[in-house]
C-alpha cells in the first residue's frame, strides 16, 4: 500500500506541475480532455479490466451525465453544483436498474446489450429535441464556480478536471487493492469459484456497473460545464468503442494504465494533425502494432521495450 | 443431523439430473458419494451450496430449511464448497486467493489479525503453500493448486466441507498427503466432510459411510466397510483388482 501511495504521490505531482512546462492554449485544452477520458477509462477499466463484463455503451452514461446537468443548469438555471450530484444519482439509479438483466448475460450478448444501450440513449438524445436540443445540441451551460473564481480557461479547467481526476485514480487504486478489488478479479476469473466463497456475483456485477456509470455521469457532467456545450455526436457508438480502445491499449485492470490509455488516444491524433490526409491510416497501424506486440497494454508493455532496449544496448556495448 | 437431503429433485433445464436424492451427514462425519460420470455426484453438492438451487425437495441444515438460500447465505451458515477441477484464482497470488476465502468475513468486520491467523493455520497445514505465499496461483502444480483450493475453503471457517473429487489428476503420493489432512481436519476440528471421489476405494478407507450413485439415483447406502466389500460396488467401481468378479 505504501509503494501505491508513492506511486500516486509522483503522479501527482507530475499533474500539478504539467501546466508549467505547457503552457500553450491549445495544448492545454487537449490535456483537459485527456482528463475526463482518463475519469471515463478508469470507469470502464473497472467494469471490464477488474471485474471481466464488457460496455460497449458507456458513451451514454457519459452523455447522460452531460444532458441532465446541461438541461438542469442552461434550462432550469440549477446551480451546477446540485446538477452534477442529481445527475450521478439518476444514472446509477438507472444503471442499478438495468444491471440487473443485462448482467445476467455474459460475452457476447453482453456485448450487444449495452451496445443496444448506447444507441437508444443516442437516439433519444436526438428526437428529443425541445429538451436537448436535438442533433444541433445544446448550448448555454453555465461554467463550474467555486466562490470568486469561475472556471472560464483552459488553466482553470485543467486543474478543475484534474482534481476530479485525482481523486478518482486515489479511488481506484484503494478500491482495486481491496477485498472487493479481489472479489472482482475473482468473479473475473472463475463466476462457480467466487459463488462458493460467497461473494454476491451477480450483486457484485451490478454494483460495480453502477460506480463505472457514476463515474461516467460525473466525467459527462464535468464535460458540460467545461466545454458549456454538448451535441449527440459527442456520445454516439464510436465514442464507446473508442474509450474501450483506451482501456485496452492502456492496460486492462491498471488504473494508470487507464491514464496511459486515455492519454494516447486523446494526444495522438492531434500530433497526427501534420500528417494530414495520412492521419487516420498512422493512427490505425499504430493501435495495431500496439495490440500486437503489448499485449498487456502501455503500462506492461512499455517497461518491458525499454528493458530489452536496455538489455540490447548493454550487449552491444560489450561486443 | 448437521446435514439431511429429502426427496431431492435438480433439473438442468429439461434434464432430470438427481431423482428424489435422500442422504444425510451427522456432525463430524466424513461421508463420500460414489459413481460413475454423470451419476449426479457433482449436482448433489451444486445443490447443497446453492450453485443449482432444487426444484423439489427438502435440504435441511441443523435442521433449518435452507435449500432456497443463495450461495453466499450458505457459505455464511458454515457449508463451504471446494469446486471440482479445483477452481483456484490463477491470475491471484496465493495469499489473495487465501483472503478471498474469507471474503464474507472481512465483510463483518472481523479483525485482521484472526483471518491472518487463520491464513497461517493453513500453512502448517500445507507447508508447501507457504514456501509459495507470493506465487501466482496458476504457477503452481496441480497438487498444490488443491491444497490451495481446500485451504481457501476452509478460510471460510466452515463446519461442513464439500469437496469435488480432489484426486483429480493428482499423484497417488499427493493424493495421499491431501487425505491424511482431511483425516486430520476432521480429528483436530471436528469438521464434517461431504467427499465425491471417482477414486472410490481411496474414498472408502477414508470415509465412515457412502453412497453410490447411478444415473442421480442413490442406488446403495452402507458403513463404508461394508460398501467396499459389497459386491456389486466391488464390480462396478472398483475395477481390475476385483478380476474373479468382473470376469464371471
Amino acid at each position: 500500500m505504501k509503494r501505491e501511495l508513492l506511486k500516486f504521490g509522483v503522479f501527482a505531482i507530475l499533474v500539478l506541475l504539467a501546466p508549467l512546462l505547457f503552457s500553450g492554449g491549445y495544448l492545454m485544452n487537449v490535456l483537459v480532455f485527456v482528463g475526463i477520458n482518463t475519469m471515463l477509462a478508469i470507469g470502464l477499466n473497472l467494469l471490464l479490466g477488474n471485474a471481466g463484463q464488457i460496455s460497449l455503451g458507456h458513451a451514454g452514461f457519459f452523455g447522460m451525465g452531460a444532458y441532465i446537468s446541461g438541461i438542469l443548469t442552461a434550462t432550469y438555471a440549477w446551480n451546477p453544483w446540485f446538477a452534477m450530484p442529481l445527475a450521478a444519482v439518476v444514472v446509477g439509479l438507472l444503471a442499478f436498474l438495468i444491471g440487473f438483466p443485462i448482467l445476467k448475460l455474459k460475452g457476447h450478448y453482453l456485448a450487444m446489450a449495452t451496445l443496444g444501450l448506447g444507441i437508444i440513449v443516442f437516439i433519444v438524445f436526438n428526437e428529443t429535441v425541445d429538451l436537448t436540443g436535438g442533433p444541433s445540441g445544446l448550448s448555454g451551460i453555465p461554467n463550474l464556480t467555486m466562490g470568486s473564481v469561475t472556471f472560464d480557461s483552459d488553466v482553470k479547467n485543467y486543474y478543475l478536471i484534474w482534481g476530479f481526476t485525482l481523486m478518482i485514480v486515489l479511488f481506484a487504486v484503494n478500491l482495486a487493492n481491496s477485498r472487493v478489488g479481489r472479489a472482482l478479479r475473482a468473479v473475473h476469473d472463475s463466476e462457480v469459484a467466487a459463488k462458493v466463497l460467497g461473494v454476491n456475483t451477480s450483486l457484485l456485477k451490478v454494483q460495480i456497473f453502477t460506480l463505472s456509470a457514476v463515474i461516467s455521469s460525473l466525467a459527462g457532467s464535468l464535460y458540460a460545464h467545461t466545454m458549456t456545450f454538448v451535441a449527440p455526436a459527442s456520445f454516439g457508438f464510436n465514442f464507446s468503442v473508442e474509450l474501450l480502445t483506451m482501456v485496452v491499449i492502456g492496460g486492462l485492470g491498471s488504473v494508470y494504465g487507464s491514464f496511459l490509455g486515455a492519454a494516447l488516444l486523446t494526444l495522438l491524433p492531434e500530433f497526427l494533425r501534420a500528417a494530414h490526409d495520412y492521419d487516420i491510416i498512422i493512427y490505425g497501424g499504430l493501435l495495431m502494432l500496439m495490440v500486437m506486440f503489448m499485449p498487456g497494454g502501455l503500462v506492461r508493455g512499455v517497461p518491458d521495450l525499454f528493458r530489452k532496449l536496455f538489455r540490447r544496448g548493454k550487449e552491444s556495448g560489450h561486443a | 443431523m448437521l446435514l439431511r437431503l429429502k426427496n431431492i429433485n435438480t433439473f438442468y433445464g429439461k434434464v432430470h439430473a438427481l431423482k428424489n436424492v435422500s442422504l444425510h451427514l451427522a456432525e463430524g462425519e466424513i461421508v463420500t458419494l460414489i459413481g460413475a460420470n454423470g451419476a449426479g455426484k457433482t449436482t448433489i453438492l451444486n445443490t447443497i451450496s446453492g450453485v443449482t438451487p432444487a426444484g423439489s425437495g427438502d435440504l435441511l441444515y441443523h435442521k433449518e430449511p435452507v435449500q432456497a438460500l443463495a450461495p453466499d447465505r450458505i457459505v455464511k451458515l458454515g457449508i463451504s464448497q471446494v469446486p471440482e477441477g479445483r477452481q483456484v484464482f490463477k491470475p491471484l497470488s496465493v495469499e489473495d486467493n487465501l483472503e478471498l476465502g474469507a471474503y464474507l468475513r472481512y465483510r463483518n468486520r472481523e479483525g485482521k489479525s484472526s483471518i491472518h491467523e487463520d491464513m497461517e493455520r493453513i500453512f502448517t497445514l500445507f507447508p508447501r503453500l507457504e514456501e509459495r505465499r507470493k506465487q501466482l496461483a496458476g504457477t503452481m502444480s496441480g497438487g498444490e493448486q488443491q491444497m490451495l483450493a481446500i485451504g481457501r475453503a476452509l478460510m471460510a471457517r466452515p463446519k461442513l466441507l464439500l469437496l469435488d473429487e480432489p484426486s483429480m489428476g493428482l499423484a497417488p503420493l499427493v493424493v495421499q498427503e491431501i487425505f491424511c489432512v482431511l483425516e486430520q481436519l476432521r480429528s483436530e476440528r471436528g469438521m464434517t466432510i461431504l467427499l465425491v471421489e471417482q477414486n472410490a476405494k481411496a474414498a472408502l478407507r477414508l470415509a465412515d459411510r457412502g453412497y453410490v450413485l447411478e444415473t442421480g439415483k442413490v442406488i446403495l447406502e452402507g458403513d463404508a466397510g461394508e460398501l467396499i466389500e459389497n459386491a456389486e460396488v466391488k464390480r462396478a467401481y472398483l475395477g481390475k483388482d476385483k478380476k474373479e468378479i468382473w470376469e464371471r
